[in-house]
């Protein structure tokens, strides 16, 4: 017996080698480009007419400090952001697309109602925003702060911030001075939420340099992150109390919002399902944050609730209910490069509450959506009507030479210690080499079943840009969620959506009941941003919130899409408005639209 | 009247030497994630542990017929346990189990060649790359730890008697900084930067110095940790992101072989001469 010990350890130990291969070839897809119609087979498929609908934007990157030109195509490599608003009120979704360039204009996409877009930005006062004297855009949130019934637009930079006031869907005024802005912050996520839950919105800012640090003149070089996965050199955060009349009071510290991670990403969202909303920060260079809301008051319970450990590349923070449980559920996009750095993406999943207090567990391995590339923007959104979240994730750093790769040397420096790694001047140049480029983007089926499945390149989604932002929204007003993508130093994508004939939907149009913004009580804001509508139809039920901001850079449509499948009927949709107040809405009929406004 | 015999002095109690690496590999695995979190998860470091340490009990029971010391693969597995990254769970087990086997399997003379771990991990870095990557990132940026755990490492590794191979491997790996800086045009301190990262505390700690699996002589032992130095200096010339690792696996089996040659060669003669 012993003498068949060794030849059979051998064989044993040659398996061992060969198990990740096999592996490997077992969970290769099955498909290719060329498979079978991505509408019969998946539902929906998509179509890129970005031009055919009259848009033409292709963002440019800034030019910063020439003590960095060594490593600026890293350095500059975000700022590409879009959002979804009705500006004007005539029931069709704008889009307002940022691009950094100094001397670079904005564009506002006012839809037409058939199809096709036009830029309002110079007309309506929201293009000519990118300067180096003032900053330049990194994205927008839209809010109606003062409860007029117009979108108002908080700008945010790497600079000055702003604020323009909507005149009645007509023009923009620049109201950033009465604000009580920062000065001077290098923001690249903002929120609008209704934190003490006054009626009146209130507008959070996330910085990522620090708000020290001048970009385009820099008093050093030591500007950097001190650690790749343990930064507190960061920017501040801000969090701008609404007082009515236009003003607003900078509280962060006060109501315990204090950190200088780097964030990239913030979303807000009711986790505790005790009506007020916590906010989830993502962190480039560290662990993700969840700042719980304690009536207007929030600590810091990332390690309390289990979203605090395994410090990653935090680069998207969007919530959906995947499982349809009711719950949200938060992703985070972060890094992976096959065999150098697989930090997997993370979706925190509540899987328990003690004392009111959720805890969350990384699901993204097992469902499937955890390796997306140098990821960026992602967004939950029912793209074939099916009844489950889809999850559409954009990726790609910096495209830039095919043949020369930056990550040897990215690596390289990433090891290092603050001494070495915080300092700009000690990283190894660049050149044309690119850095996790020409990645395929992941659109993300969800079977219903907690698994996902990549069809991104079966159903149309097919181009390799630097992506950054996405936003979903239904453009043609047709019961589908299209998807528009900014893209860093290059085009703003828009994809048609096309989904399969015999599913069914139905949207919701949330309005708050706060009218004007003093002397308020016992009402929603009313761009009801906080609001929530679980839907219960064929047993199950899904939870989906009016977002004043998510993803990276991003922010989607007001409007809240439910696919249904083959259902023909809802049993029940219930508003819940951060006012408090619930309103039951028994059996709304499918395959339309229901604008719903808060009862007094 | 005799006189009361002098009591013989009580033996202070003294440590075992195998015990002092892993207590320095705990150190290092405990200060990092206390101080920083840095682990993808205990359970995947835990599976690492485990796997490892019944493999060994497994294999050595079955071919030697004993129950071995487990020093050494507890070593390697939180070595592994630490040193690669992945989403997934069975990465940890199988680095492990292959780490194990390696030294069951590719044996000359009785010796294994390569390092258990750095196999292992050169393995699944290799043939896995889909869901395996290497340790390369800094734990932290606080100077304390990572004083922490060179003073400790250094001490013990000194008691160890092999502080030698860890200092020649230093010394070379900052010489050839020098050389890369010169050769890339890039600042010294990007080519300094790795040795400051925590996979160089274990690699230097516990690969390099790993007693089974390196030379007997001393200044051979020196010779080799150049090599080594010289071999990875190449290597990253060349821009593979896990140097250290290839040129181990390279470079050691190689002094080893010329090692268990010259020994062969010397029991012949021996032989002979008998």
């Amino acid at each position: 017996m012993k003498k068949l010990l060794r030849p059979l350890l051998t064989v044993l130990f040659l398996a061992m080698l060969a198990t990740p291969l096999v592996l490997r070839r077992l969970h290769r897809p099955q498909e290719t480009a060329a498979g079978p119609d991505p509408l019969a087979r998946y539902g929906f498929r998509l179509t890129e007419s970005a031009r055919a609908a009259g848009i033409d934007h292709v963002h440019e990157a800034p030019t910063l400090d020439p003590k960095l030109a060594h490593i600026m195509p890293q350095v500059s490599s975000m700022g590409a952001a879009v959002s979804v608003v009705d500006f004007d009120r005539d029931g069709h979704a704008d889009l307002y697309v940022t691009s950094s360039r100094e001397g670079s204009k904005n564009r506002l996409y006012r839809a037409r109602g058939d199809g096709t877009f036009e830029d309002v930005a110079e007309r309506v006062g929201l293009a000519d925003v990118n300067a180096a004297e003032a900053g330049v855009s990194m994205g927008s949130v839209w809010g109606d702060y003062d409860n007029d019934g117009f979108e108002d637009v908080a700008l945010y930079r790497w600079g000055r911030q702003e604020l323009f006031h909507n005149e009645g869907g007509r023009s923009f005024r620049r109201v950033s001075d009465d604000a009580a802005l920062p000065a001077w912050a290098n923001v690249n996520t903002a929120v609008w939420l209704d934190f003490d839950r006054d009626g009146r919105l209130d507008l959070f800012l996330g910085g990522y340099y620090s708000e020290k640090v001048n970009l385009w003149k820099l008093a050093d070089t030591k500007m950097m992150p001190e650690s790749f996965e343990y930064a507190k050199n960061g920017g501040r955060k801000y969090l701008l109390r609404n007082l009515g009349g236009g003003r607003f009071e900078e509280v962060a510290e006060k109501v315990g919002l204090q950190s200088r991670r780097w964030a990239l990403a913030a979303v807000a969202a009711d986790f505790r399902e005790d009506g007020g909303p916590d906010l989830f920060i993502a962190n480039d260079y560290g662990v993700s944050e969840l700042f719980l809301n304690d009536g207007g008051r929030f600590r810091e319970a990332g390690r309390e609730t289990g979203v605090g450990f395994a410090p990653k590349s935090g680069m998207n923070a969007s919530v959906g209910d995947v499982l349809n449980r009711g719950r949200f559920a938060v992703y985070v996009s972060n890094i992976s490069e096959e065999g150098i750095l697989l930090q997997g993406n993370n979706l925190w999943v509540p899987v328990e509450d003690k004392d009111g207090v959720p805890y969350f567990e990384n699901m993204a391995t097992a469902m499937g959506i955890d390796l997306g590339g140098w990821s960026f923007g992602a967004q939950f959104g029912d793209l074939n009507n099916d009844g489950h979240q889809d999850l559409y994730l954009v990726n790609g750093y910096v495209s830039a030479s095919r043949e020369e790769s930056y990550w040897y040397d990215y690596s390289k420096i990433a090891g290092g210690h603050r001494l070495v790694i915080e300092d700009a001047k000690n990283w190894p140049p660049m050149g044309e080499r690119s850095l996790g480029g020409y990645q395929q983007k992941r659109v993300w089926l969800n079977d219903g079943a907690g698994h996902f499945l990549d069809v991104a390149q079966l159903v149309g989604a097919t181009d390799r840009h630097d992506g950054r932002a996405v936003a979903l929204a239904d453009l043609g007003n047709r019961g589908a969620l299209d998807v528009v993508v900014a893209n860093q130093r290059g085009p703003l994508l828009l994809y048609r959506n096309q989904p399969a004939a015999g599913r069914n939907w139905i949207d919701f149009e949330l309005e708050g009941g706060c009218r004007g913004d003093g002397g308020l009580s016992g009402c929603s804001n009313r761009s009801a941003i906080g609001a929530q509508v679980t839907l219960h139809w064929s047993g199950g039920r899904q939870v989906q919130a009016v977002s004043g901001g998510s993803g990276f850079c991003a922010q989607g449509q007001r409007r809240l899409h439910f696919g249904l499948g083959a259902a023909a009927a809802v049993e029940k949709a219930v508003v819940r408005w951060p006012s408090g107040r619930t309103q039951e809405i028994p059996a709304p009929a499918v395959n339309q639209v229901h604008a719903v406004k808060e009862p007094a | 009247m005799t006189t009361p015999a002098v009591p013989a002095p009580r033996p202070s109690f003294r440590l075992d030497n195998r015990y002092l690496a892993p207590i320095l590999v705990t150190l290092v695995l405990v200060i990092g994630q206390v101080s920083f979190g840095f682990l993808e998860s205990w359970s995947r470091t835990f599976l690492a542990i485990a796997t490892a340490i019944l493999v060994e009990v497994v294999l050595g029971r079955l071919l030697f017929g004993k129950w071995p010391h487990l020093a050494s693969s507890y070593i390697s597995g939180i070595s592994i346990g630490m040193l690669i990254r992945s989403p997934e769970f069975w990465p940890y087990a199988l680095c492990a189990a292959i780490s194990i086997t390696s030294k069951y399997v590719l044996r000359v003379d009785g010796r294994h060649l390569w390092n258990p771990s750095n196999f292992g991990i050169v393995a699944m870095l290799v043939l896995a790359s889909h869901v395996v990557a290497g340790l390369s990132v800094q734990w932290g940026n606080n100077l304390l730890p990572m004083a922490v755990v060179w003073l400790f490492g250094s001490v013990i590794i000194h008691r160890l008697g092999r502080f030698h191979i860890t200092l020649t491997y230093v010394l070379s790996f900052l010489a050839f900084s020098l050389l890369r800086a010169a050769v890339t045009g890039h600042p010294w301190p990007a080519e300094v930067a790795p040795i400051t990262g925590p996979m160089y505390q274990l690699y230097i700690f516990f690969m390099i110095t790993d007693p089974k699996t390196t030379v007997r002589d001393k200044r051979a032992q020196c010779l080799v940790a150049f090599l080594v130095a010289a071999v990875e200096a190449g290597l990253r010339l060349l821009e593979f992101v896990h140097a250290p690792y290839y040129a181990l696996f390279a470079v050691g089996p190689a002094a080893n072989l010329v090692e268990i040659l010259r020994d062969r060669r010397a029991r012949a003669s021996g032989t002979k001469a008998a």
